[in-house]
């Protein structure tokens, strides 16, 4: 039907977001609402001497000034990583203690030290400007190589020489063996460049502590309401679950950076309960450069060996991943199992050992960001691809097409079981869309107007659907990885779906109905989405690594299967026939061929009056059911860039991009499309214009947008998107996901192509202009085009 | 923000008295730049006197090759001024990349030069157009004007009222702008006047906009884009940050000016 799967119906939420309604955690105003203002840390490394807080005190508006002592004296715990990575050598990882509020050492620039709660926001950061803070400065390491370096600075006590693991993945033997006996070896240093998420929304938390109940609720910005309840009650004692209530209303983007509890929604959820106030805080831009976990910030070395076939025998990885100063809550499990387990790309590699050595520096904690590891997984692997074509003299495409994984399922060197695809098949569809074939021609006209042309393509796979609860808990997980649902269909026929999965921007309350409104033939007009609310949803692991459509749609569906059997039951009790001779079609329950038929509604109030229901039959109409996937879903694409190079002053104009894409079974085409279209921008945004940098003093160097470039709508060419899809084979409806998928391919394909428009292999992102004009000056391909 | 009186004066000179009687006050005209900083504590005036509505301080008149502009006026009226893009158009484009529509129907040419930010454009052009900037009490020649990074030769609470200069024969700005900012990361005006070609160049340089001696006469030798070849600023006094070095600024200051010089021959 045209509301169902595969129909690119306009989203339900959209008339809210862009009519100014939709309503957001900073649009709460609780009565007796105070605000929240942090004094945060100037220096990036120092210890505490001292915390003069009368002044503050005794300003206009001040309620209360609070520091980490209180914090820790009331019992609030420290923040926590909930995934255990341990070292090669079986020692675990080396976490160092993050209190909400510091106590003798500041960390980073803009690690929380103190805060004031006031009448007003004014007020607050007034009287937070004069708590005096007397610090004591301690050498700074702002990066991976100065926390690496000997007798660096330690920025934990239990974190000698700043390493927290030392891990690895597969086979270090074979890999070495083979890459020894390789006809060819690529071998390439690489960097994936640290980024800012930059969520339209910022963080913002709203607390109230009701203390006739004991009782707390928090507003906020949050991904998934219910691990940040869990964690708040298992881990930071702020409240007992049953005594803590966490919404997460309309959320204005996340890229991962929402996933995690920081410091402020601890802090405003005590500070609640200490000032018996509602306690308010939103973070400024600044704020949100300073403290949301940034993304990547990898240094890697890469090794690929290939036979005299210009088949791959080996691959050997090392990679150095910065963790910023505290353990951020998923960051463990982002250089590895997220990453690692992505590097045999889509190709059949006999061979593969990665190792991972994570290090702390006193910069912002880093954690999962739209791709999370993948994108760096994808980066490396297509990279050494296009450089290894080059350097053998063999047409980029055709050695990965002579790589690809070819037969499913296909196991890989590292853990992962690919079940589906047809990598060939996107790879031709995506080259005939670009018209690769004719690209020599374009270069030679562009080189006509004195421009330098280049094409890239990088073929990414990635793991979506994150994950079957058992094998993550094997591998080190703290929580399980399924997703919940429940479907309460009311005695009216309308439906309500109640998900643990929460959108963030997604759409999900139009795809989730359409799946099913299409299930029970119904309008889906007649069904709710209901997300976000732990009163109202029991339980959930939220929305993060293209899941909700894979895992939470998934327990949708197996909520309906429940739901599907209770209505055949009763409709085949009233109709006096067999379940299995029902069809549920057009609102209606049918014997085809028959006038035996009931309205969907009818069925619904006969589940309530419960006047005539089978024996022994409960009355009403509603399920629940948990879905623990049985695999990752593993969406893969193949992208090609092509741009355009001003070799006067290095800017790159990406004049086509196509993405052709396998993302299994489609529910909103629409909504698929604006996700690519989203994460290319954010790819091309990586590849060309974003950085997070810090000084050598651990200044931020980008931390506002006159310096931090975000992609502009003028900095991305108009999308082709194309979909040769193939059906998952481990979940209901056969879904892959596709919420990163754009972030993770972008990068080596624009890469690519800048390289190989300026025939110079030498470059990181981001490409800016100014190093891609330094570039051609060194590989002398600059043209006479002044 | 933090909070401050406000107000609003219907002219410069009630403009200036408003403001002689605060403790530490301001102007504020468009608001582009100050509001920023306020919002973000960086600055903390005590009062804010708005001459956005200033009648003597908006509007352009051209007469023959005179040019006046209030210093009120803001980026799109000088943008889509038809009187002046007659005699100089090159001003007019500039005023059209300035920022972003709203930045352009808000900021002001008086709050940019006052401000002298040292990627900012109208300071090139003044420079190159060898504007004089008027004050409610004298007459400042731009090469006098801008002193150093966000420094003028402007008294504190000296009021600039307008902006004068003749329209040259031929001019033209090429910009390359900070691709985060899209304030200019180098910013190259030429102007071909009576007096010989004038080329001011801002955004580059680690002390604001300046003239370039070397470009002007080899462009006064002749007027071509070949003339330029092999002649650029001195690397080492160009801005190095995130987004390029010197090197890389010098080089930009030779491909816009050669790119603004192609623009008009
Ligand atoms: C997003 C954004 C993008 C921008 N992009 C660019 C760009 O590409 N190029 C560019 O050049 N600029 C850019 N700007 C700056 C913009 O041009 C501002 O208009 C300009 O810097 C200041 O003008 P204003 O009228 O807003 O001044 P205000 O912000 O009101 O004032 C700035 C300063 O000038 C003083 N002042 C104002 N008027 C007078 C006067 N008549 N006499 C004496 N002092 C005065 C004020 O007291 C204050 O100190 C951008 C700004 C923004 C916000």
């Amino acid at each position: 039907m045209s509301e169902g799967i595969g129909a690119p119906v306009k989203r339900k939420e959209d008339k809210r977001f862009i009519t100014g309604k939709g309503k957001y955690t900073d649009d709460i105003r609780m009565e007796n609402q105070a605000y929240a203002a942090f004094v945060r840390s100037p220096h990036a490394h120092a210890e505490i001497k001292g915390i003069e807080t009368s002044a503050a005190e005794e300003m206009s508006g001040v309620i209360a000034v609070l520091d980490g002592a209180q914090l820790t004296g009331d019992g609030i715990g420290n923040l926590i990583c909930g995934w255990a990575i341990s070292s090669k050598d079986g020692s675990p990882m080396n976490m160092g203690a993050w209190s909400a509020l510091a106590t003798e050492k500041v960390r980073y620039v803009g690690d929380a030290v103190a805060v004031v709660i006031a009448e007003s926001k004014d007020e607050a950061q007034a009287a937070a400007e004069s708590v005096e803070v007397s610090y004591n400065e301690l050498p700074v390491a702002a990066n991976i190589a100065a926390a690496l370096a000997d007798g660096a600075t330690e920025i934990h006590d239990n974190a000698p020489g700043n390493v927290i693991y030392d891990w690895e993945l597969g086979d270090g033997d074979a890999t070495d063996a083979a890459l020894a006996g390789a006809a060819h070896v690529t071998e390439m240093d690489i960097s994936n460049n640290r980024l800012a998420p930059n969520a339209m929304e910022p963080r913002s938390a709203v607390a109230t502590y009701d203390d006739a109940e004991d009782h707390y609720t928090l507003y906020s910005t949050s991904q998934n309401p219910h691990v940040a309840r869990l964690v708040l009650s298992a881990f930071y004692q702020v409240a007992p679950e049953h005594k803590l209530r966490v919404i997460a209303p309309d959320v204005g983007g996340g890229f991962g950076s929402k996933i995690y509890i920081y410091p402020e929604e601890i802090v405003c959820l005590w500070a609640s309960m200490k000032t018996r106030r509602s306690v308010k805080w939103t973070a400024e831009r600044t704020e949100s450069f300073l403290t949301d976990a940034h993304g990547r910030d990898h240094v890697t070395k890469a090794r690929m060996g290939f036979d005299a076939d210009g088949r791959i025998v080996g691959f050997k990885v090392s990679t150095k991943a910065n963790f910023g100063a505290y353990m951020s809550l998923f960051s463990s499990a982002v250089p590895t199992y997220l990453y690692a387990t992505l590097l045999s790309g889509t190709y059949d590699i006999p061979a593969i050992h990665c190792e991972v050595l994570a290090c702390y520096t006193n910069t912002v904690p880093v954690d999962a960001y739209r791709g999370a590891g993948r994108p760096e997984a994808s980066f490396v692997v297509e990279r050494l691809m296009e450089t290894a074509a080059r350097e053998m003299g063999k047409d980029p495409a055709e050695l990965r097409r002579a790589n690809f994984v070819k037969d499913f399922p296909y196991q890989t060197q590292v853990i992962m079981n690919y079940d589906s695809g047809d990598f060939e098949g996107n790879m031709n569809q995506a080259m005939e869309a670009a018209d690769w074939a004719g690209f020599a021609a374009r270069k030679a006209e562009a080189a006509n107007r004195g421009r330098l042309r280049g094409i890239g393509m990088a073929c990414y796979i990635e793991a979506c659907g994150i994950a079957p609860s058992a094998a993550v808990g094997s591998l080190g997980a703290g929580v399980g990885l399924w997703e919940s649902a429940e479907v309460r269909v009311n005695p009216v026929g309308t439906i309500e779906v109640l998900t643990g999965s929460h959108s963030h921007g997604q759409g999900h309350e139009t795809t989730f109905a359409q799946v099913v409104a299409e299930r029970f033939g119904v309008p889906l007009d007649s069904i709710q989405i209901v997300h976000g609310d732990t009163d109202k949803v029991q339980f959930g692991m939220g929305t993060y690594g293209s899941r909700s459509g894979p895992v939470g749609i998934s327990a949708i569906v197996k909520a309906c299967d429940k739901v599907e059997v209770k209505v055949r039951k009763i409709a085949a009790h009233l109709l006096e026939c067999n379940p299995d001779e029902l069809v549920i079609e057009d609102s209606q329950v049918k014997v085809p061929g028959t006038n035996k038929a009931l309205g969907w509604h009818e069925v619904g109030l006969a589940a309530y009056t419960a006047h005539n229901l089978p024996a022994d039959m409960e009355p009403g109409l509603k399920e629940g059911a948990f879905y623990d996937p049985e695999n990752f879903t593993f969406p893969m694409g193949c992208f090609i860039a092509e741009v355009e190079i001003d070799p006067g002053t290095g800017k790159t104009d990406i004049v086509k991009f196509v993405a052709s894409d396998d993302f299994g079974v489609i529910i909103n085409p629409m909504i698929v499309e604006g996700q690519v279209h989203g994460g290319i921008a954010q790819g091309v945004g990586q590849a060309l214009l974003e950085e997070m940098v810090y000084d050598e003093s651990g200044q931020p160097v980008s931390g506002s947008y006159m310096d931090y470039t975000m992609p502009r709508a003028e900095d991305v060419p108009s999308f082709v998107v194309e979909h040769h899809n193939t059906r998952c084979t481990t979940n209901p409806l056969g879904i892959k996901g596709c919420g990163e998928a754009g972030a993770i391919g972008s990068p080596p394909a624009v890469i690519n192509a800048i390289t190989d428009a300026i025939d110079n292999n030498d470059i990181s992102m981001p490409a800016t202009s100014a190093k891609v004009w330094a570039a051609i000056q060194v590989s002398g391909t600059r043209m006479a085009a002044e | 923000m933090h909070s401050l009186n406000y107000h609003k004066a219907s002219n410069a000179s009630e403009a200036a008295r408003l403001l002689s009687g605060t403790e530490d006050g301001k102007f504020l005209a468009g608001g582009q730049t100050l509001i920023p900083a306020m919002k973000t504590r960086l600055a903390a005036p005590s009062d804010l006197v708005d001459v956005s509505g200033a009648a003597d301080l908006r509007g352009i008149t051209v007469s023959g090759r005179e040019v006046r502009i209030g210093a009120a006026t803001t980026h799109a009226e000088v943008a889509a001024d038809d009187a002046l893009r007659k005699v100089c158009p090159s001003i007019c484009d500039m005023a059209a990349n300035i920022g972003d529509p709203a930045v352009r129907h808000r900021g002001t040419i008086g709050g940019s030069i006052a401000n002298n930010d040292p990627a900012a454009d109208y300071p090139a052009a003044m420079l190159a157009l060898g504007a004089t900037i008027k004050t409610a009490s004298r007459e400042i020649a731009a090469d006098e004007f801008f002193v150093g990074l966000f420094e003028t030769a402007l008294e504190d609470d000296e009021l600039i009222t307008s902006i004068g200069f003749t329209a040259p024969a031929a001019g033209a700005y090429a910009k390359f702008p900070n691709p985060a900012s899209r304030y200019a990361m180098c910013g190259v005006f030429v102007a071909r006047g009576d007096d010989g070609v004038r080329v001011g160049v801002t955004g580059a340089s680690a002390d604001g906009a300046f003239r370039a001696g070397d470009l002007e006469a080899a462009l006064d030798g002749a007027f071509s884009v070949d003339a330029l070849d092999g002649i650029s600023v001195n690397a080492e006094e160009m801005l190095s940050d995130i987004h390029g070095d010197g090197v890389y600024r010098a080089n930009l200051v030779s491909v816009m000016a050669k790119r603004a010089v192609a623009a008009v021959s």
